[in-house]
């Protein structure tokens, strides 16, 4: 009870007409974003954060524009996996398979209006399951002391390579490389200038939100001039929808499919290391082996292969909000992103924000209720609009997306020098993309570096030097075991799981063309 | 091969890290581990993976042909250019060329690339100083 009270709070925070606008203004960019093949979750909300920021926005109106983008990001990515066969962001892949096929029989319509529906399910679900599974474990969180933070977080960091990796090396050089970004800067705990070679600018340390834009944003672009990308990814005729409103017996068809790809789906959310991507995949592989064992009609345009990856992808992106507030430790990049919004707006996240800020945690709950509902209403009439934004050549949009970056980062730092690093982090992005290093765990590293860091000297002070204490209790030891199960077992079948998940990709290509 | 470069490359880094924390000065507060304890741990992980790269490199990626490379460090140094530019030139003037040159090498015609430019430097401009009030850097002429 107390928390449905705590929830109405949430409510009362949420509704003001400011609030509300915020978030009917976050779902429609975060829509249109994620809707646009190469701005994903990830990078439409780190080009949004030092706007945001700058714009001067309190901390809950801030989070609930931008999580009101990330929610928005996730329904969008669908749009032109089912127009045009391109996921819009990579958890939108599974919905390729049977939503393009459906496309291509003219029912473009109906597979974005039941994907709508089966988004709303997902995302909705989740959310009641953040509500119930998160104060559950900020009360195991509690129990925590500084050396089993230690040990969290490199749980974070092992996993984060999640069960596709196919080179924990990279995965681990990655994390170690972020660490090493986020130790610039004078040590919090003594005051010595550490790695800053004299030079002024680096006094503070990197701020973290150059190298989100400049790794996620400005390396997308390096991509996108890399390969001439520039005309339009969709024409007229492609993004011709048809009849738009859902049929009923349809949706009443895939229930069960939404309700596994939900369960499915919010459940990999939660896990460390598996994510929205995992979430839609074992959606629409669980979707197929329960309902078509055969192979008939998955691939071919099944509207329950459209509704379960759509679930499942969107219960995993309010599922990985679970250990995102209660711990502080994000699972995927998106989340990452998230954590960053919070930290800007000096917001710890974990345990004690449930104590101390209950109208933050509550506020942004409420407003995922009320997100959830504004993209329901958004999605299915307003879908023609969206799909207009695909006939946008990138030539014109990338080089705007770009100069919003600039814009973000010189209003918060004005420094030309910050813009600068920023630059260099775009170029760094691109060649580790290129090596195929992701990104991710070295935006952990510079979010978490000073934090891991300081939890490892806090435990050495307790234990007085004694690295012992890092095994110290049964908490600690299970925090370890989960760490090296989650490296090495991608190890062992990540090639397996990467082939297959590709695998499962290219079939439909060729069943596409 | 590329794979075995970033590991030299990674190993170079990983041994100037420890160098530099190796050099991080104590101050008057002191406390059990130190500064330099956290950086040395990441530095030799930072090794670590540079030597498993260069043992076990992966498959080749697909590296850009010369053009698409050069395409790439003009677009840097472009980019660079116009953060020396912003202090000077102020953000409107110097949008228009950045944004001119990167939608051009994208495929725009030339004199529509000036057009491009000359909107999307206007529209940020509106949009995020006039009607947001973000701070733009502020040229000779005051925008």
């Amino acid at each position: 009870m107390d928390t449905l009270a705590l929830l109405a709070d949430g409510f009362a925070i949420a509704l003001t007409p400011q609030n509300l606008f915020l978030a009917v203004m976050g779902c429609f960019l975060g829509t249109l974003m994620g809707a646009l093949p190469g701005l994903g979750p990830a990078n439409g909300v780190a080009i949004l954060i030092p706007i945001a920021f700058s714009l001067g926005l309190g901390p809950v109106a801030s989070l609930i524009l931008l999580v009101s983008v990330y929610y928005g990001a996730m329904y969008g990515g669908r749009i032109s996996s089912i127009l045009l066969n391109i996921p819009g962001d990579e958890p939108a892949m599974m919905t390729c398979l049977d939503g393009y096929p459906m496309a291509q029989q003219g029912k473009a319509g109906e597979a974005l209006s039941l994907s709508g529906v089966a988004s709303f399910v997902g995302a909705f679900f989740a959310t009641c399951g953040l509500v119930i599974l998160a104060p559950q474990l900020v009360k195991v969180a509690l129990l925590f002391g500084p050396a089993e933070y230690f040990v969290l977080f490199t749980v974070a960091f092992a996993t984060l390579g999640g069960i596709s990796s196919t080179n924990q090396a990279k995965s681990a050089f990655a994390a170690a490389l972020g660490l090493g970004i986020a130790m610039i800067g004078s040590d919090s705990q003594t005051g010595s200038q550490r790695f800053t070679f004299d030079h002024i600018h680096l006094y503070d340390g990197i701020d973290f939100l150059i190298a989100i834009v400049g790794l996620f944003a400005l390396s997308e672009v390096f991509i996108f001039l890399e390969h001439h990308r520039g005309g339009a990814v969709g024409s007229a005729k492609a993004t011709k929808v048809g009849r738009i409103m859902p049929d009923f017996a349809m949706i009443k068809r895939c229930i069960p499919s939404m309700a596994r790809g939900t369960g499915l789906g919010f459940f990999s959310g939660v896990l460390p290391g598996a994510g929205a991507s995992l979430g839609s995949f074992l959606a629409y592989s669980l979707e197929k082996q329960t309902v078509d064992r055969d192979g008939k009609t998955f691939g071919k345009g099944d509207p329950r292969g459209v509704a379960a990856p759509e679930a499942g992808n969107n219960a995993a992106s309010g599922g990985a909000l679970v250990p995102m507030l209660a711990l502080g430790v994000p699972g995927s990049g998106t989340t990452a992103v998230l954590l960053a919004v919070l930290l800007q707006l000096n917001i710890t996240p974990g345990p004690l924000l449930f104590q101390k800020n209950p109208d933050v945690v509550w506020g942004l709950i409420a407003s995922l209720f009320i997100a959830n509902f504004i993209l329901l209403a958004m999605n299915i009439p307003l879908v023609g609009i969206f799909t207009r934004v695909l006939m946008v050549p990138t030539r014109i949009l990338m080089p705007i997306v770009a100069m919003i970056s600039f814009v973000g980062i010189y209003s918060i730092t004005g420094s030309s020098f910050d813009v600068m690093l920023m630059v260099g982090f775009g170029i760094m992005g691109w060649v580790l993309r290129k090596l195929d290093v992701s990104l991710v765990p070295v935006i952990l590293g510079i979010l978490l570096g000073n934090q891991m860091e300081v939890n490892l000297r806090r435990a050495m002070t307790i234990s007085d030097g004694d690295w012992l204490i890092l095994v110290g209790s049964p908490l600690a030891i299970i925090l370890w075991g989960v760490a090296i199960t989650g490296f090495v077992l991608p190890m062992l079948m990540g090639r397996r799981m990467k082939k297959r998940m590709e695998a499962a990709r290219n079939e439909e290509e060729f069943v596409g063309d | 091969m590329s794979d075995r470069i970033f590991g030299g490359f990674g190993l170079a880094l990983a041994i100037f890290y420890i160098w530099a924390a190796s050099i991080i000065k104590d101050s008057f507060m002191v406390d059990v581990v130190g500064p330099r304890a956290f950086p040395y741990i990441v530095g030799t992980i930072i090794a670590l993976c540079s030597l498993y790269f260069i043992l076990r490199p992966d498959d080749e990626p697909e590296w850009p042909h010369m053009r698409e490379f050069t395409e790439i460090v003009f677009a840097a140094a472009v980019m660079f250019a116009y953060c020396f530019a912003l202090p000077e030139l102020g953000f409107v003037i110097s949008t228009i060329f950045a944004t001119a040159y990167l939608t051009w090498r994208l495929g725009t015609a030339p004199l529509w690339s000036f057009v491009v430019g000359l909107g999307t430097s206007v529209g940020i401009y509106v949009v995020f100083h006039l009607i947001l009030g973000l701070a733009l850097a502020e040229g000779p002429l005051g925008f």
